[in-house]
């Protein structure tokens, strides 16, 4: 048996926007190297509605997996859809991951979820903490 | 498809296979059985014990087989523990970077009372034997480190070590089982007391392995029962798994001198290679290694990402990361030598065998700094090195 699902390996192999935005509307960055796990997201926002997104990961297979699927998955949906992707959503997309790996779900979920807070945050016209 | 992941576990030999299934064929027997089928069996084991004797010089009488490396360390540690507690000895030095086999049985021992001193294996994953003899006092009654780490390959100062216990009456053990039929063991010769080894780590089968105990040295029983093995080990033996081991450990000694020569050139070839890579280590002392190990920590990657895409390209090794080993903390050889987290994470080991040919090589690294590089294109971490926005520490 496979360690992953053919679908975490494609993601894996043939990871979907991967990359940078430079004027990003919203970026995220979760987890730590320590344990082993980064993810970044950059969001394009524009009425509301995620028009682009990049990430950039340091981590395993499913984390790289989990980062690429979350961004097809809020890419043309407005923030408030992406707002409420969940972890089970992503790992189910991937056609599931291992249980100790369930965690990388988890870290796509929060890197989204904190480029979101981002945006907001530089809408509303406060200081990101990413430029301090 | 290139195999570098001879440390985990090597493919038999077809001698070894051969030997196991004639075995099998021609002498299934009890060896405990008075009758001819049984006595012709007890022939095979009795051949195979003087013979895996010979390899390590010693005397027949002093091997024990037992299910591998894991139990040999289990029952050698736990023979002389209680040896120790007889005379109210109850102190055991180790090191930080053994076998969990190892390290596990010493937590066990803590928690019935002994206490545990783990030596540091320093930067170049060596012990020093002076260390040794410092931390020994007069409620010591083992010292157990291992011959060659199975992670980084570094070679311990195993003589200086034995001969260091021998001079203050402790008793000494190895765990070999990455040594075995690839370097020159001799108990004699390097003060062993107890040692361990595994036959799959040679080309032999899994499930089998010895336990040398100098005569005179008590072992615990693990496992009660009949009274095989010399009332030291119950279950009737596995005969063909014997007879294939010995097989298996008589043509890798035979071969060894050879092995090495030629292992230490691609190995050293690998090293330079892999060296060329920006921010990369090698991890353990460059001479005093194994012939067969390469173990890298590459900065601002992840090992498991690695392995998955080496893997695609038809090369399979292992790495020291969390995410390989199902926990949070990467490897604690990499720790115990003072790799911090971030980039133990990033570890690569290739543990080539006889079959590895100069063209792998160079396959090899062109295919790991291809890999290392496309992975570090998306790191988050790698980017913040590279813009000076954290420090690189290789």
């Amino acid at each position: 048996m496979a360690l992953y699902s053919e679908k975490v390996m494609d993601h894996f192999r043939n990871p979907r926007n991967v990359g940078v935005i430079e004027d990003a509307d919203g970026v995220g960055e979760v987890g730590n190297a320590k344990c082993g796990d980064i993810m970044k997201m950059y969001l394009k926002i524009d009425n509301d509605t995620i028009t682009d997104v990049k990430f950039e990961t340091f981590g395993c297979g499913s984390a790289i997996a989990s980062s690429s699927m979350a961004t097809e998955l809020i890419k043309g949906k407005p923030v408030s859809e992406a707002m409420a992707l969940t972890n089970k959503a992503v790992a189910e997309a991937l056609d599931g991951l291992p249980d100790y790996k369930m965690h990388c779900s988890v870290l796509a979920e929060e890197a989204i979820r904190s480029a979101l807070k981002d945006y907001e945050r530089k809408k509303r016209g406060e200081d990101s903490p990413e430029e301090d | 498809m290139i195999y570098a992941d001879n440390a985990a576990t090597t493919k038999m030999s077809e001698a070894a296979i051969h030997t196991m299934i004639t075995t099998a064929q021609e002498t299934w027997g009890n060896p405990s059985s008075l009758y001819q089928t049984g006595q012709k069996a007890k022939e095979v084991l009795e051949e195979a014990r003087s013979r895996v004797a010979e390899a390590i010089g010693a005397e027949p009488r002093e091997i024990l087989f037992t299910s591998g490396g894991s139990e040999a360390d289990n029952q050698a540690i736990r023979s002389a523990a209680e040896l120790g507690k007889k005379r109210g000895k109850t102190h055991i030095i180790s090191t930080a970077f053994e076998h969990h086999a190892v390290l596990h049985t010493l937590k066990k021992l803590e928690s019935e009372g002994y206490t545990v001193t783990l030596l540091p294996v320093h930067e170049n994953g060596l012990v020093v034997p002076e260390e040794v003899a410092a931390a020994i006092t007069d409620e010591t009654c083992l010292v157990t480190v291992m011959f060659a780490n199975n992670e980084i390959g570094t070679i311990q100062p195993i003589r200086e070590i034995g001969a260091i216990c021998r001079e203050k009456g402790v008793l000494f053990h190895t765990d070999a089982v990455q040594a075995i039929g690839h370097v020159p063991v001799d108990v004699v010769l390097d003060n062993i007391d107890l040692l361990s080894a595994s036959a799959h780590k040679f080309h032999g089968p899994k499930g089998i392995g010895f336990l040398y105990a100098r005569k005179g040295i008590r072992l615990t029983n693990l496992i009660e029962g009949g009274a095989q093995e010399r009332g030291r080990r119950a279950g009737t033996e596995n005969v063909p798994g014997i007879a294939a081991m010995t097989t298996a450990l008589t043509d890798a000694c035979k071969a060894m001198e050879a092995n090495a020569e030629k292992l230490t050139v691609l190995r050293d070839k690998l090293i330079a290679g892999l060296s060329e890579i920006p921010h990369s280590a090698l991890n353990g002392d460059a001479a005093k290694r194994l012939p067969s190990n390469v173990n890298f920590c590459f900065e601002g990657i992840e090992g498991e990402s690695l392995l998955l895409l080496l893997d695609d390209r038809g090369i399979q090794a292992s790495s020291g990361s969390a995410c390989t080993s199902g926990s949070l903390d990467p490897s604690h050889v990499l720790l115990a030598i003072g790799r911090v987290h971030d980039v133990a994470h990033g570890s690569l080991r290739l543990s080539i065998g006889e079959d590895t040919s100069e063209d792998d090589v160079a396959y090899i690294i062109k295919s790991v700094k291809e890999v290392v590089e496309y992975l570090r294109g998306f790191s988050p971490v790698w980017r913040d090195l590279c813009a000076g926005k954290a420090s690189f520490i290789l």
